[in-house]
């Protein structure tokens, strides 16, 4: 659908091109299509050029048969009977010709050329011959669409919807699909089998739902689905209106475009300005911080490297598991290297925590981690709790001559009061991390460097693998838990050895 | 008119400029900064035990924080809390509604939480005095259905869902204590950093946005996979009017636009897409620096974890299959296949021993 832009209109008609808006007016000119999709007044005038290609779009399709359906000055309707049923609100092919001469005072080549383009791109449909999408100017009855099938309203027309509709066809007169629709409805059946339930289900509940309408309704749906169906899925080898070049918009758009008001605009652009002015960190860094992490925690992906004593899911051996239990006398040894890993590894960890606490005790400094349990206790905590904690922190730990006075400084102290007058969930955050990261930059390098951590490495336990009992002319495997990232090796070794996996 | 014009090209050359900043950050070609690791080599895993037992399409499992229990959510209207080590179901809760889409495990191990078509998230206390689980609050005031749940601790929950917003709940009180507000389309995915500080949300409208549950703002939005709107994904939503009659009848779709996982140290998202490609998105550089994909998949990812390091990436396909991806070198290193029909969901227990998959085959598989 071609839109012409503004100079072509001025040379074809020497005048310039206006924007009006009416739908009942009687005075007419010729105006030449121009619709840009934001426009408040709506253009209304069609002009159609019989030698040139038509230059309607949808959008000037549907304000004619807006006009059309007006009480007033619309279209005169009658009652049709088609077979024994009546139908109503139909009219005629001749009465659409007439009006259209009458209402935009055109020629009858004109109007004819309009109304088969309304007739092609289902605005109205033929109630006698539905596949044949011409308009006979004679007394063949025609039904407008309902807005709800119009193209531009539900564009795209969505497999699932056509694979609803074949269904529903086929399960109420056996047989009744032609040739193409066949295929198509086997092609869905492969290619949406997923949902293939939930199809004929959707079928079979649309059937019934519709047997409880009045006939004459029943039959007006039928058509209307039906028109539809034809125009969006038209017969291989027919014209395809909707090939024409008609922008196929997404749903993203679409959306969008409601929404564009300045308010939109103005969100955009403050949020854009604060994006703008993040701070990026160059990609190598980002890249090697990925590496780095990988390599620290290799040993610790039982994937990658397998586990001690033994892959409890092949041996049935929960032994690894008790070993790493929360609380465990004497921790494993890559537990207490992940303690060095961060910080937060060490506080995560429950034992850990124990260990660093009894550390800070001797220094003298166990308020700090006191404090910052308890502050994480009332972010995670109850929302019901939330005030007596506060009152509890502040008594112990803010008080000046407070029993385990935390040194934070002045700044951080005075915006901690102030919250604490209407105390909530986060009120505490600023001081929690002030601590968090006193602690982070003192007290942790020191305690990894401390006899009390290097002693706890040293106990910990390596565990032994468990050694499987194997034939003496099998080949010993190096791990009896194989890492399945190992490609060949103990992968192979191990389905060689035996029942056990 | 002429203000929104203006407005529109600000914007428009805002949005440029960000460009241009993340493309000067991009200072390295991946394969210069990885060439020097050791490959990984083939990963093979193999199905050590079946959880049997659900009677229709699995939806979605979650590892609890011991690393042998799990719960998995299915159409049947069942949530089953597995013992993985023996098969054994340790609950069987029946659900009020079947048609759920996601399950969740508390960190502590007390609560599991699950929704789905119903528009509530209904939380289950497994550790009741009398021994019965028990609904223990229903979160209701979503108007759309629930795409995914996560806890943060016993007492908060976020969910996010078909109405475009996200939701952090206090459990206690079942009131809503933040809406995060802003995406454009259903929300789909949701995941939960590992310091608890952060979460992302993924949605139709093809970006996820990271926010900051602390200041209750989004302070990232990533765009990037390229694929068409899936028409089942967006249009969830258009099902039911266009029923033209009844809308009490809602399929299940819960065909996961986009799926997301955290990288481990907190500083990355991994994210899936129907588009059969995976990104990792770094959160520093603000754009995604790492691609997985193959020509020879086509159909779309549902699932993701990382493996413990984050050196290994499981990714849930159409297919039916699992495959492994090596995070940094881009490179497809192990499948895993055994499911008969598509792989729902994928997890890697929080000790990274073991992964498990569900199926709409209603069976759940342990790998090793």
């Amino acid at each position: 659908m071609h839109i012409r832009c503004e100079d072509e209109i001025k040379l074809r008609k020497g005048g310039t091109s206006r924007c009006a808006f009416y739908f009942t007016h009687v005075c007419l000119f010729f105006y030449f299509v121009c619709i840009p999709s934001v426009c408040a007044c709506c253009f209304v005038c069609v002009c159609v050029c019989v030698c040139v290609c038509v230059c309607l779009s949808p959008l000037q399709m549907e304000k004619v048969i807006v006009a059309m359906q007006d009480p007033d000055m619309g279209m005169k309707m009658r009652n049709q009977r088609l077979l024994i049923t009546v139908i109503p609100h139909a009219m005629t092919g001749r009465d659409m010709i007439t009006w259209l001469i009458q209402k935009y005072c055109i020629c009858e080549e004109e109007a004819l050329h309009i109304s088969g383009m309304l007739v092609r791109y289902g605005y109205v449909y033929p109630l006698k011959e539905p596949r044949s999408l011409v308009l006979r100017p004679d007394e063949s009855p025609y039904r407008f669409q309902t807005p709800y099938f119009w193209t531009s309203t539900r564009w795209p027309a969505s497999e699932l919807d056509y694979a609803i509709y074949l269904a529903k066809k086929n399960i109420r007169k056996q047989g009744e699909l032609m040739e193409y629709e066949k295929e198509r409805y086997s092609v869905l059946h492969k290619r949406i089998n997923h949902t293939w339930d939930f199809v004929v289900m959707q079928a079979r509940e649309q059937l019934r739902a519709s047997k409880q309408r009045r006939k004459a309704d029943r039959i007006v749906l039928e058509c209307q689905e039906q028109a539809y169906w034809l125009i969006n899925r038209p017969q291989p080898g027919a014209h395809n209106v909707l090939d024409m070049g008609l922008e196929r918009p997404n749903n993203l758009s679409a959306r969008v475009t409601l929404n564009q008001n300045s308010d939109f605009y103005k969100s955009e652009i403050e949020t854009c300005r604060r994006a703008l002015g993040r701070n990026r960190v160059k990609s190598s860094i980002c890249l090697e911080s990925f590496v780095k992490y990988s390599e620290q925690y290799q040993n610790h992906d039982p994937i990658m490297q397998g586990c001690l004593p033994s892959n409890p899911w092949i041996s049935d051996d929960t032994a690894h598991w008790t070993m790493n239990l929360q609380i465990v006398p004497i921790p494993s040894r890559l537990r207490v290297e992940r303690w060095s890993f961060s910080f937060m590894e060490l506080l995560n960890d429950i034992m850990g925590r124990r260990e660093f606490m009894i550390y800070l005790e001797k220094e003298f400094s166990a308020e700090n981690l006191c404090f910052w349990q308890a502050c994480e206790d009332i972010r995670h905590g109850e929302s019901s709790r939330i005030v007596e904690k506060v009152e509890e922190i502040y008594k112990n730990f803010l008080t000046p001559g407070a029993a385990r006075w935390v040194n934070v400084d002045s700044k951080t102290m005075d915006k901690t009061l102030k919250g604490i007058r209407h105390p909530h969930r986060f009120v505490m955050d600023d001081a929690q991390m002030h601590i968090y990261f006193l602690m982070k930059k003192d007290s942790y390098p020191r305690y990894l460097k401390s006899d009390l951590y290097k002693n706890l490495l040293a106990k910990a336990i390596v565990p032994q693998e468990t050694k499987k009992s194997v034939f003496p002319f099998m080949r010993r495997q190096r791990h009896s838990s194989p890492s399945p990232a190992q490609g060949d090796g103990p992968a192979g070794a191990d389905s060689a050895a035996g029942p056990h996996v | 008119m002429g203000e929104m014009e203006q407005l529109r090209k600000e914007a428009d050359s805002l949005k440029d400029q960000i460009t241009a900043a993340r493309k000067a950050v991009q200072d390295t070609t991946l394969q210069e900064a990885v060439a020097e690791i050791p490959a990984v080599g083939r990963v093979q895993l193999k199905t050590r035990k079946t959880l049997r037992g659900h009677l229709a399409k699995i939806y979605a499992m979650h590892w609890g924080a011991d690393s042998t229990l799990c719960v998995s959510a299915s159409q049947d209207g069942k949530l089953i809390v597995w013992d993985s080590i023996s098969t054994n179901k340790v609950n069987a809760i029946p659900l009020k509604s079947s048609w759920v889409m996601t399950c969740a495990y508390a960190p502590s191990g007390n609560l599991v939480a699950c929704g789905g078509l119903d528009n509530m998230c209904s939380i289950y206390n497994l550790k009741g005095k009398d021994g019965n689980v028990k609904v223990m609050r229903e979160l209701a005031a979503h108007t759309g259905y629930l795409s995914c749940c996560r806890f943060l601790s016993d007492t908060e929950i976020i969910t996010s869902s078909g109405d475009c917003t996200c939701v952090l709940w206090d459990i206690e009180t079942g009131t809503q204590k933040t809406v995060f507000a802003g995406h454009q389309g259903d929300c789909m995915s949701l995941a939960v950093s590992p310091d608890f500080k952060f979460f992302i949300s993924g949605a139709c409208d093809f970006t996820a946005k990271l926010w900051d549950i602390r200041e209750e703002q989004c302070r990232q939005t990533f765009g990037g996979h390229e694929s068409d709107i899936n028409a089942i994904g967006v249009r969830m939503r258009k099902i039911s009017p266009a029923l033209l009659h009844q809308s009490s009848m809602q399929a299940c779709f819960p065909h996961h636009f986009s799926f997301f996982q955290f990288f481990p140290n907190g500083n990355a998202v991994i994210t899936g897409s129907d588009d059969a490609t995976c990104k990792l998105h770094d959160l520093r550089a603000d754009q995604d620096l790492l691609t997985y994909q193959d020509s020879s998949i086509m159909c779309g990812v549902t699932s993701l974890a990382p493996s413990l390091s984050g050196r290994l990436i499981l990714a849930g396909y159409d297919d039916f299959n699992v495959n492994i991806w090596d995070t940094l070198k881009s490179e497809r290193v192990g499948v895993l296949a055994g499911h008969d029909n598509r792989v729902s969901c994928i997890g890697v227990s929080s000790d990274g021993m073991a992964c498990c998959t569900g199926s709409w085959d209603s069976f759940l598989k342990i790998w090793n």
